[in-house]
């Protein structure tokens, strides 16, 4: 939930998570793993730079007509026997899933991997209602019993060590010998697998995200490595798919298009291990599946993102390439940005969802480079939009006043390029005199930043301008 | 009749901290037959631009093409503030009756140093010499906004006695950013001291790049973990002119020391 | 929130032009960007499929239909498993010569978490990724997917298509316009996770090994 966000202090995060050697050694291997892998997997497939196109503008086609598509898939959820709920706000959507957890009397509810849920605050929400929200994703089961948030949208856990998680499975799973061996990390699938399919076995509800909706047959999809999902979703008398309104995607040769990019940038993959296409509750001659599949679509402020200059955002698909190759990301990983979504995705649409004057150090905190927007497989101009942000706090002066006035100070020089001239010229010579033969400052007031870690360069004498303009 | 009339805009980095690099360029432009004028404004108001002041930045873009845009061509040695003017101005002045055409017009003929020079005046080498081993960085402005990245190392495999190594993750960002080393300093030398540790590990004893903000970055912080590799402008080494001192170096030549 | 959407995109819902573009893509489902890469002769095409599987760390073998349950017994024996089986009622498996391996034990249903061992039979296949497509339905049960820790699956060779488009077009063939059964598991490889330390694992909460056999 937005309460529990702690972008606001994105500084000490970043700080903190600098000097976290355990988590620097963590994200060196997500440089190793997710970046090479993206690129083996692409280069393999010569038309992936047009399947992003295609992506792309299914994406703006659908978000142009959302309404209209909106209805379409309600309709044929309906027609297959489930229920769309719409939720506009969080709360909304929490109130919606506890009434039908209520209706059955839930006390174990299994869940799938679900970011929507992480922004509504679902779990402590149900756990406050007296029903058990189990994470069943590996990595979100991990953060569960550790209470927090996901530090990447595909790997969660990716912030920790096994021998990290060897000490929280200990502490927790205590029906177990305490001497067991949990050494390596397929000791602690096997007990994680384990324990879990007791409860996926026992539950009363199993909750879903969904990847994609599509509107041709009221469907939607999930894309997993595990299988939790499925075991969430088949076991359970109900199945609630909780996701929001962008989701959408018109046919199936849509979404196949979807399906190709998906994977290959999020983990490398050509596809990931199950595609499941969920089309309403048990039919008759089923003999298994959910008797009631319910959808929840949440909006949250992303229908007022549609109208406006962050519409292009509405089109992420939740691959997480563009915080892998993230050099901010890489350095300072995703619970430093503070809330459900990290890296540069994160730094574009969390405002959008928490508001600005809570996030606004993450769209602050980039230099731009681009490569977030170079491997995104629906071609997000994630820094435009981060600029974007920028000029909104600048209009409604939400940037410091240092900031503020050092901007003015420089612009006033650089809307008059004679006085310009003359003032830098007198500057260069005299930072050039002071720092003498060493040729850089190793120490500069006002340049604390910078000086504090790294030399500075001093000028070399008189400006470019002022050589010339005596030749 | 002389060449194509080059407007060479200098940038506000290379105006202050080192001019040398700006004779380089006039040098590589006569070279390659251009006449060259140097207007008066020096910088692309990008650090507006990127702060959300949206307002200065027109003012001074207006500025900018007001005084260049009668030149053939408009000829940067950056790679960031060439992707202002020519990708970002256009943008400033979408919906403009006025503007927009000339913006338009003048983003058609800007150009960075070295793709100018290879991909416009079609120079296919360079005559100078340099007896060394070169590591070169892409600068990221240049390389996604403007898809600079061949045409530099193509050049420096004609100067004869250069040895180019490549850097490992030459694509990879070196955190300077412009504001955000001022704002967010500690992350921006986490990221810095990554790119140090691969200029050291590619044994190169000089580090290249076309953007002098990644170049004092970069200086600054080998400097500060002495290292002995020495910094440059790539425009230094091709116009023969990496006699000077060079960044963050000491002013006095020592003699020469490995890395 | 219809309304929240309409209005931020200046529409209201009524638009001729805008709602005949929703009805067309939708009745006319066009195809876009499709890889070349499936797109081989039939041979070559069952050929690159297996190929997939593998590379996702399933098994594959090729057996025709009076060989498959000695393929499957084969399977368990390797594995050292017991030659106990559920399945679906699908006809195709029902119809397999099972009298040549009496010693397998068959039985029919969805799985309820205490068998080792599932077959099922595949709706198509996907030789762009080495993709299994399944459909739910007491003939091939959901769970036997997923709870079993070992997963047989047998696919026809000519079902084997060369595109995701081609089987969307098949299930649309045989369930109806704009329907689809309760559940299609697109399913590569067995399951896994690498969730610790970036290490990939086999098998984390669906089965640890998927053995395909491709059926001539």
């Amino acid at each position: 939930m937005s309460e529990t966000a702690t972008s606001p202090h994105f500084k000490e995060n970043a700080h903190a998570a600098l000097a976290d050697s355990e988590l620097q050694r963590s994200l060196e291997i997500l440089e190793t793993n997710f970046i090479g892998r993206r690129k083996l997997v692409a280069d393999k497939l010569p038309e992936f730079d047009a399947l992003r196109d295609a992506a792309r503008d299914i994406k703006n086609h659908t978000l142009a007509h959302l309404d209209l598509y909106l209805e379409e898939y309600e309709r044929r959820v309906v027609a297959q026997g489930g229920h769309v709920h719409y939720a506009v706000t969080a709360a909304d959507a929490r109130a919606i899933i506890l009434e039908i957890c209520r209706s059955v009397n839930a006390k174990i509810v299994t869940k799938g991997k679900s970011m929507i849920a992480e922004e509504v605050g679902l779990d402590d929400f149900l756990t406050a209602h007296s029903i058990t929200p189990i994470e069943t994703d590996l990595g979100e089961y991990i953060i569960q019993i550790r209470h927090e948030m996901p530090s990447h949208i595909i790997a969660p856990a990716l912030h920790l060590s096994k021998a990290q998680v060897a000490a929280d499975f200990r502490r927790v799973h205590t029906q177990l010998p305490a001497d067991r061996n949990l050494e390596e990390p397929q000791t602690l699938l096997a007990e994680a697998r384990a324990v879990l399919r007791e409860k996926f076995l026992a539950a009363d509800v199993g909750i879903t995200g969904a990847n994609f909706l599509v509107a041709e047959t009221g469907t939607s999809i999930i894309v997993t490595n595990e299988g939790n999902g499925d075991l969430t979703q088949t076991l359970p008398k109900i199945h609630i798919v909780l996701t929001s309104i962008e989701k959408l995607v018109p046919t199936l040769e849509d979404v196949s298009e979807f399906l190709r990019v998906l994977a290959r940038s999020a983990t490398g993959q050509e596809m990931s291990v199950y595609t499941t296409l969920s089309t309403g509750p048990r039919r008759s001659g089923d003999p298994d599946g959910p008797r009631e599949y319910h959808v929840v679509l949440l909006d949250n402020g992303r229908s007022a993102m549609l109208g406006g200059e962050f519409r292009e955002m509405l089109r992420c698909i939740r691959c997480g390439a563009c915080m892998n190759h993230c050099p901010v990301y890489q350095a300072i990983g995703g619970h430093a940005y503070g809330w459900v979504y990290p890296g540069p995705m994160g730094a574009v649409l969390t405002p959008s969802l928490i508001g600005i004057d809570k996030a606004g150090n993450l769209p602050n905190a980039s230099t731009f480079c681009g490569r977030c927007e170079e491997v995104c497989p629906v071609r997000i101009p994630l820094p435009k939009l981060m600029r974007f942000w920028r000029e909104r706090e600048f209009e409604r002066h939400l940037s410091p006043a240092t900031v503020r006035a050092g901007l003015s100070f420089w612009a006033f020089f650089a809307r008059r390029p004679r006085l310009y001239g003359f003032a830098t010229d007198v500057a260069a010579r005299m930072l050039a005199l002071m720092s003498g033969a060493r040729g850089r400052f190793h120490w500069l007031p006002l340049a604390r930043g910078w000086t504090d870690q790294r030399d500075f360069p001093a000028p070399q004498g008189a400006t470019f301008q002022a050589q010339w303009r005596k030749r | 009749m002389a060449g194509p009339r080059v407007g060479l805009f200098i940038t506000c980095l290379i105006d202050f901290f080192r001019p040398s690099v700006g004779f380089a360029a006039v040098k590589l432009l006569h070279e390659a037959g251009c006449s060259v004028e140097v207007p008066r404004q020096a910088c692309c108001g990008q650090p507006a631009f990127n702060s959300g002041d949206r307002g200065d930045a027109r003012a001074i873009a207006e500025q900018v093409i007001a005084a260049c845009e009668t030149f053939d061509y408009i000829v940067v040695p950056s790679g960031s503030c060439a992707g202002m003017l020519k990708v970002h101005y256009p943008e400033l002045f979408r919906g403009d009756p006025n503007w927009q055409p000339r913006a338009d017009a003048f983003a058609g003929k800007c150009f960075e140093l070295i793709s100018f020079l290879v991909d416009v005046m079609g120079v296919t080498a360079s005559s100078a010499e340099f007896a060394g081993t070169v590591t070169y960085h892409d600068s990221c402005s240049g390389l996604r906004e403007l898809g600079v990245k061949g045409q530099a190392r193509r050049l420096l495999a004609t100067v004869a006695g250069l040895t180019l190594i490549e850097l490992q993750d030459a694509d990879v960002c070196c955190g300077f950013g412009g504001t955000f080393c001022v704002k967010y300093p500690e992350i921006s030398n986490a990221i810095v001291a990554k790119k140090v540790a691969n200029i050291r590990a590619s044994g190169a004893g000089t580090l290249l790049a076309g953007d002098l903000g990644c170049l004092m970055n970069m200086a600054g912080k080998l400097a500060r973990v002495g290292s002995g590799v020495e910094v440059r402008h790539v425009a230094e080494v091709l116009a023969g002119m990496a006699g000077e001192p060079a960044i963050a170096a000491p002013r006095e030549r020592k003699a020469v020391t490995t890395p | 929130m219809f309304a929240s959407i309409r209005s931020a995109l200046g529409v209201n819902g009524r638009e001729a032009p805008r709602r005949k573009e929703v009805a067309d893509r939708l009745r006319e489902h066009p195809t876009g960007v499709v890889p070349a890469r499936g797109h081989l002769p039939p041979a070559e095409r069952v050929t690159l499929f297996a190929d997939m599987v593998a590379a996702a760390a399933g098994t594959v073998t090729r057996a025709s239909v009076e060989n498959v349950p000695g393929a499957i017994a084969e399977f368990l024996r390797r594995h050292n498993l017991p030659l106990s089986l559920r399945r679906g009622d699908d006809a195709r498996l029902a119809a397999l010569p099972w009298e040549r391996e009496r010693t397998l034990e068959v039985t029919v249903g969805p799985s309820d978490g205490r068998q080792l061992a599932s077959v099922s039979h595949a709706f198509g296949a996907v030789a762009e990724t080495g993709t299994l497509v399944l459909a739910s339905g007491s003939d091939n049960p959901t769970t036997l997917n997923f709870l079993p820790d070992n997963h047989i699956v047998v696919v026809d060779a000519k079902d084997i298509a060369a595109d995701f488009e081609s089987v969307f077009a098949k299930l649309r063939a045989r369930y109806g316009e704009r329907q689809l059964p309760r559940v299609v598991n697109m399913i590569t490889g067995p399951s896994r996770s690498a969730d610790i330390e970036q290490t990939l694992i086999l098998g984390a909460h669906g089965p640890r090994r998927l053995h395909v056999i491709i059926c001539n």
